[in-house]
């Protein structure tokens, strides 16, 4: 049995949420309260303009999607050929589309607010 | 797509036998479990467009308050930075769940669901307090088209939390009475991915949701 479980961890190198090293969790922990931190202050303090905030706090939450995909959900070690990363960006395109293609639509279509 | 399925479980003969001799028995089922965790993988990304159509539907009325209470008006943010912060952590915490269920842990395992979960619970608590708030200061679902989709964005969101809580609990007393085993491994596996994105899906709703709408 000890065996057998020695094996299968071997089996799953690989894929998501098979390993990953407590290093690599502290890591993205530190970074994502560093990034929660850095557009709270920005807002609460109303240290740029408005339109630099938003660009600032936009980035700075894609990238914490970035650092929970790498860090915590372990994206990087899919092997060949990664479908989970190809149906993710599928997924990303087709909501990308309807966000953007709505703000499009919509702000054209504003009858004097 | 069905050349697709073959290939992630293996099933294709060829592909068997080229793997035969390293991965020896037990291959099947570990196959099975690997399928599932794709599986589950691909109603996260329908779930991603789920919330991507809430999401754009909450920034295309944002401006339409009808007359009734603006969303930063009523917002408390100290409530919303806590709440932030115990789904970040709870996030983290699932991963250490993760790696303890890798060195064979049981108990470990368990304690740090546990703990996961009631980060989560929390969470709601937070939640549930800040829409009994909104609603006692006249802002509820029919209020305005703002409100309306806020409730539904959060509401979501919420829910998905809600939901997990109850299949974690699940999760967790199975492992108590099954142990370890490859099929409870790609249950946790599963919840920690679904977790994760959770915490995701909540980073988006914090900044376009509260920090944009306070600012």
């Amino acid at each position: 049995m000890a065996n057998h479980n020695a094996h299968t961890e071997h089996g799953d190198h690989g894929h998501e949420g098979g390993h990953g090293s407590m290093k690599s969790y502290v890591i993205g922990f530190l970074l994502s309260i560093v990034l929660t931190i850095i557009p709270l202050v920005a807002v609460m303090n109303g240290m740029f303009s408005k339109q630099v905030t938003t660009v600032l706090i936009l980035v700075m939450a894609i990238l914490q999607f970035a650092v929970q995909l790498l860090f915590f959900m372990h994206i990087r070690d899919e092997k060949k050929p990664r479908y989970n990363l190809i149906s993710l960006i599928f997924g990303l395109v087709i909501m990308l589309t309807i966000v953007a293609g709505s703000i499009w639509i919509m702000t054209y279509n504003a009858v004097a607010t | 797509m069905a050349e697709a399925i073959k290939n992630k479980g293996h099933l294709a003969h060829a592909g068997h036998g080229s793997h035969g001799g390293d991965h020896g028995h037990g291959h099947d089922h570990h196959d099975q479990e690997e399928m599932k965790t794709f599986g589950f993988w691909l109603f996260l990304i329908t779930d991603v467009i789920l919330f991507g159509t809430l999401f754009a539907t909450y920034v295309v009325l944002r401006n339409n308050f009808a007359g009734g209470p603006l969303g930063s008006d009523l917002i408390e943010m100290s409530g919303i930075i806590a709440s932030t912060f115990i789904l970040l952590t709870s996030s983290f915490t699932s991963g250490i769940a993760l790696l303890e269920m890798n060195k064979g842990n049981k108990k470990g395992l368990i304690t740090w669901l546990i703990i996961t979960a009631l980060l989560g619970a929390s969470f709601i608590y937070l939640e549930v307090n800040e829409f009994i708030h909104l609603v006692h200061e006249g802002a509820n679902i029919g209020t305005s088209a703002y409100w309306s989709a806020f409730f539904t964005l959060v509401g979501t969101h919420g829910l998905h939390v809600t939901v997990g809580l109850v299949w974690m609990t699940a999760i967790i007393l199975q492992i108590r009475r099954r142990g370890i085993t490859p099929v409870t491994k790609r249950k946790v596996n599963i919840i920690s991915l679904y977790w994760h994105f959770l915490d995701v899906v909540w980073i988006f709703v914090f900044t376009i949701v509260y920090l944009m709408g306070v600012m």
